[in-house]
């Protein structure tokens, strides 16, 4: 079983083109060959009977399959992107010369994106394991129980090159395939999230890019009523050719509703649902392929899907009333490579075979080619097998929602995975005919080679006190100086307030958002909102990932992406119970590439381990370059953890002018990968912030549980920009100013701005301070009780001192409006 | 007494009907759901069209929705004086179906808005809300077409019927500072967005080393400036005509708004305030039903 399963588009293109890098020839050259082919099938019933009926061991022996010329076979083999080898193995596992609609077949099943070949060892790395998780990796989505009953179902997907090109068809299909793995488990989708990196908005096209995404997932998300709650976003100059976005979705239902898409019972009746068939996404396939993004990307733009979320609303509200009807034996979503891996992995799961006839399949051009019709990627389609007694029911419910669907195939007892087209002369409809167990399972596996890149040591070791001693910092105490530097931070996108993204997004439909997008985490109460119970239980959700400190470190990077999201978690008061994760890599065959990979799964599954946290669903995304350089390694994880009580969940503003400001932690001189550093200094180096697994779940579990037990007013992670941009944003979401002394013995730059790990920055009432400072001194936590809320100016002691809000004369910007307008006003220029 | 039921309109492609049922009854209404193809209305005591994507809303939104089947009967029930609530897309079908004035286009500044917004109520002939004018109350808009438009003497005919049943404005129930009509709404939109870009540019410049940021955004000043000049229209909200969010047809028994109320009503997700326009319509909903 796949460990993960893979991105739609990008890795799939991506394989189909390996054997001819960034050539759009072979796109051309595929055409050919397949043209060929047209000829073939149009005197079909020659040539099938010339040639092809050479013992497919199958039970369709008296059906000749249309074979191809063995050395036009292997041809369009490798311009499918299997290698010679691979194509060896094709023909050793059918005992024969394959026909056309298989080979087209195998390069997708086979290809990365759907078999892992080159990750999937890796990915064994990772524990799928605990008492609370229902189902892990190997489904549609993993689901997790998250107490009196309730179960929830999430997953995270990457929807990187389709993207690049069409940055709104991308992103809104992105999210309508991440949705549709959701409610394929049974589970109502309720929440969204999105992980996005873009170059810097300097450019024209990252602005493009970076708007145009972001009203994709507005506009899709947004019609289907499924609120988008949180996120992230990221501007660096390595993500400009090759923007990511990663879409994360949630959904609930109660524990006995879980689905899975397990083919069974011969004689059932095999479904589509949805949408028509169209040829969207077989250019796809070869023309999104390219390895690398070059100057022909543009060219590409038709391979881009088109997103219909009407439809995919439709989808949802009948896909789940049959579901809870008991009219569904599996339900599949159609995602990438289309109908080929939802109905092989489906028979493959039940250990059954499957037979479709592609006549069957509701069409939304003409003279389609059976492989074209099994490989399309045409969006908003379900593949459900149903009791033959059921079939009315589906189509009448179907019918009622303007849904169409059609009986296309029955479940089998040969476990074989048969394509037929019934427009062909009888006897000859057969146009293939594979095991279905090992179209699924028996892709080859590879161990690429791995190397330490050499930028890792140059960056690592340069030293960074020059930071403190030029000029931008000399002066200690220079309170301009420092004001001016946070401002700046304040300012920067990749710190701002993204308000201006959420606000876009519906982020409140189904009245359960508890805590509102722009917090440390969001969270969603439990409840089936109009249909049934609500509850007092929550979940609480974020992404997180810090590619610079991956790019400088890949093993630590990607433990605190995970050491950030439990934090936020922390902030909210929720428990960490399971993550699942979007890796976006380069090439995985450049040696250096594939050792940031390596490294940064042994980090993450080190640290899960670690904290008993199980991945119980993933997405890899490799190939994710331009002009030949790899982006940084970006292992996005998005977590969910559990609230016992919505009513005890704090936020990181502050509530109370008198409430007294602690640190919970301890800050060290550590300004490696640092925003400060990249802001003032242009440089993404040196060594990133350390990580003590120990010291951070102590830190985590007492904001926890103090949030839990009522004694904080605020709690709020120190990340990018450091301990001073923390404050100011508590200060800021609290319109209420603080004063404060800082008592270390660090130098300014870093008592203020260093991204030292295991820190969050909380505020409580004065009486409840004791308190506090006991479950912290239990758990051997250090911490600074700094100073207290209160004022409109945000003033640390002999370091800084700025005004909160605008002076009503406009002759001073405070650092509410910078933060808060900075954003759009970057978006916006033109 | 027999206790008042609702029914919440269902068209495909409806989101939001789930919610406005969870929120009647959270409030201890009766509420059932309603399919687009029903055309027998009359057991209900007040009906509510709920916010969504009616049919994509991929035409006109609200246009396609508006001739389905439940239309007609609907019509004939706002006809005959019973009580009609249309929020957000329901606003846009009710304004589709000539049961309420002027028309729902784009947002001014052409992105959809999701936020919390400031409401004022307005003295008006409205039978679904009964509140002092000049109440603010704070109910999430949702929309990308929610910036209201009619020709004047429809305006001047809302305002002097007292139709106009909510407004949006500042917190503390001011008018919103700087979307309102004609030159000054053009003048104000330039100044707002310096203001913004200024502050930008004012925090980039504070700082040595980030001259590139500074002109960058400096840049953009002008560009924007010059752009919100020609083309944008009120910041705070969506642009509409005199801050219109929520308006009622003549007899009062018909009533549009943008806002979600139902997202309001526990206190869970944001506060209470949207629980008064599902209580006030009860007494006369059962007049007019004769219960």
């Amino acid at each position: 079983m796949s460990e993960h399963t893979q991105d739609t588009q990008d890795t799939q293109g991506s394989s189909a083109n390996q054997a001819t890098p960034g050539s759009d020839n072979s796109g051309s050259s595929a055409n050919q060959a397949t043209q060929g082919s047209d000829n073939n099938s149009g005197n079909v019933n020659q040539a099938s009977q010339g040639s092809g009926n050479n013992g497919s061991g199958s039970a369709n022996q008296n059906n000749p399959i249309e074979t191809l010329d063995p050395k036009l076979a292997a041809q369009v083999a490798v311009e499918l992107g299997l290698t010679p080898e691979e194509y060896e193995n094709v023909v050793a596992t059918q005992g024969r010369v394959p026909s056309l609609t298989e080979l087209y077949i195998y390069s997708l099943m086979w290809s990365e994106h759907c078999s892992y070949k080159h990750s999937k060892k890796q990915l064994r790395m990772f524990s799928s394991e605990g008492d609370h998780v229902l189902q892990g990796p190997g489904e549609n989505a993993g689901v997790i129980s998250v107490g009196d009953g309730w179960a929830v179902a999430f997953k995270m997907e990457s929807h990187n090159h389709p993207s690049a090109i069409e940055p709104f068809e991308g992103a809104a299909t992105g999210v309508g395939g991440i949705i549709r793995d959701i409610f394929t488990m049974g589970a109502r989708p309720i929440a969204c999230l999105d992980s996005l990196r873009f170059g810097t908005l300097d450019k024209p096209r990252q602005r493009y890019l970076f708007d145009g995404a972001v009203a994709g997932i507005s506009s899709y998300g947004n019609c289907l009523g499924v609120p988008t709650v949180g996120g992230e976003v990221y501007f660096e100059e390595t993500y400009e050719g090759n923007c990511l976005i990663n879409a994360m979705a949630i959904g609930l239902m109660r524990e006995e509703e879980l689905t899975r898409a397990v083919g069974s019972g011969p004689g059932n009746f095999v479904v589509l649902i949805g949408s028509s068939t169209g040829r969207d996404g077989i250019g796809g396939a070869s023309v999104l392929a390219s390895q690398e993004f070059d100057e022909a990307a543009e060219n590409k733009r038709p391979a881009v899907q088109v997103g219909d979320p009407f439809e995919e609303k439709l989808l949802i509200e009948v896909c789940l009333e049959l579901l809870k009807r008991g009219i569904f034996v599996a339900l599949g979503d159609l995602g990438a490579a289309g109908l080929t891996s939802s109905a092989s992995e489906m028979a493959s799961r039940g250990g059954v075979g499957i037979d479709i006839d592609v006549r069957a399949v509701v069409q939304r051009e003409e003279n389609m080619q059976p492989f074209e019709i099994m490989v399309s990627e045409s969006q908003e389609r379900m593949l459900a097998v149903v009791r033959p007694e059921d079939y009315a029911a589906v189509a009448e419910a179907c019918a009622r929602w303007g849904v169409a669907c059609s009986h296309i195939g029955l479940i089998t007892d040969t476990g074989r995975f048969v394509v037929r087209d019934s427009a062909l002369p009888a006897g000859f409809e057969v146009v293939a005919d594979m095991p279905a167990e090992m179209l699924a399972n028996s892709a080859p596996e590879y161990d690429p080679e791995m190397k330490r890149p050499e930028y890792l040591d140059a960056v690592q070791t340069i030293d960074l006190s020059f930071v403190h001693t030029t000029e931008l910092a000399t002066l200690r105490g220079d309170e301009q100086n420092y004001a001016a530097a946070l401002t700046a931070l304040l300012a920067s996108p990749n710190i701002c307030s993204r308000a201006w993204i959420w606000r876009q997004y519906d982020h409140q439909v189904q009245n359960n958002t508890v805590v509102l997008p722009g917090a440390d985490a969001a969270v969603l109460r439990i409840g089936d909102t109009g249909r049934g119970e609500m509850s007092i239980r929550g979940i609480a959700a974020s992404t997180d990932c810090n590619g610079r400190y991956c790019y400088l470190d890949p093993y630590v990077g990607a433990q605190i992406a995970l050491a950030e999201g439990m934090r936020n978690l922390a902030c909210v008061g929720a428990k960490p119970a399971a993550i699942t994760d979007c890796l976006n890599f380069g090439n995985p065959e450049k040696p250096e590439v594939f050792y940031t990979f390596h490294k940064a799964i042994s980090g993450l599954s080190t640290a899960c381990k670690h904290y008993n946290i199980p991945v119980i669903s993933g997405n890899v995304s490799f190939y994710n370059e331009s002009f030949g350089n790899a982006i940084y390694p970006t292992p996005a994880i998005g977590i969910v953890g559990t609230i016992d009580d919505i009513s005890c969940v704090t936020t990181a503003a502050f509530k109370q002018a008198g409430d007294t400001i602690i640190l919970v932690g301890e800050t060290l001189d550590e300004m490696g990968g640092s925003e400060y550093l990249k802001l003032h200094f242009g440089m993404v180096a040196g060594a990133v912030p350390a990580l003590d697994l120990d010291l951070e779940r102590d830190v985590q579990d007492c904001v926890c549980d103090a949030v839990r037990a009522g004694l904080l007013s605020s709690a709020h992670d120190c990340s990018e920009g450091g301990f001073a941009v923390a404050l100011a944003e508590s200060c800021i979401a609290g319109n209420l100013g603080a004063e404060i002394a800082l008592d270390d013995d660090l130098p300014p730059a870093a008592s203020l701005f260093a991204e030292t790990q295991s820190r969050i920055v909380v505020s409580l009432a004065e009486e409840k301070v004791e308190t506090f400072l006991d479950l912290l001194a239990e758990r051997r936590v250090p911490y600074s009780v700094l100073g207290e809320v209160g004022g409109e100016r945000l003033i640390i002691k002999d370091k800084l001192d700025v005004p909160l809000n605008d002076a009503p004369d406009g002759s001073f910007a405070g650092i509410s409006s910078v933060y808060q307008e900075s954003l759009e006003a970057q978006v916006s220029q033109r | 007494m027999a206790a008042c039921n609702f029914g919440v309109v269902v068209f495909p492609g409806s989101n939001c009907e789930q919610d406005v049922l969870y929120a009647l009854r959270f409030l201890g209404h009766e509420a059932t759901p309603v399919w687009h193809q029903e055309t027998n209305l009359d057991s209900y005591d007040a009906l509510v069209l709920p916010g969504g994507f009616s049919y994509g809303d991929y035409l006109r939104c609200g246009a396609v929705a508006r001739f389905s089947p439940v239309m007609e009967a609907l019509i004939r029930y706002a006809k005959a004086g019973r009580p009609v609530l249309g929020i957000c897309n329901g606003f846009q079908i009710l304004t589709e179906a000539q049961l309420l004035p002027g028309a729902l286009i784009r947002n001014a500044k052409l992105k959809f808005i999701c936020e919390n917004a400031p409401v004022r109520v307005e003295k008006s002939v409205c039978k679904w809300l009964d509140l002092a004018p000049g109440t603010v109350l704070n109910v999430p808009i949702n929309h990308g077409e929610g910036n209201f438009i009619c020709d004047e003497p429809t305006l001047d005919a809302l305002n002097s019927g007292e139709q106009v049943v909510l407004r949006y404005c500042e917190p503390a129930g001011a008018p919103v500072a700087n979307a309102t009509t004609g030159a000054v709404q053009a003048a104000n939109a330039t100044t707002g967005t310096v203001q913004v870009v200024n502050k930008a540019v004012q925090a980039a410049n504070a700082t040595t080393g980030v001259a590139q940021a500074s002109s960058r955004v400096a840049q953009a000043s002008s560009r924007v400036a010059q752009a919100a000049a020609g083309e944008l229209g009120g910041f705070a909200t969506n642009g509409s005509l005199d801050d219109i969010a929520g308006i009622c047809n003549k007899a009062g028994n018909v009533f549009g708004l943008m806002p979600h109320p139902e997202r309001v009503v526990d206190g869970v997700s944001g506060g209470t305030d949207g629980a008064p326009f599902f209580s006030a319509i009860i007494s006369y909903a059962r007049e007019v039903a004769g219960k």
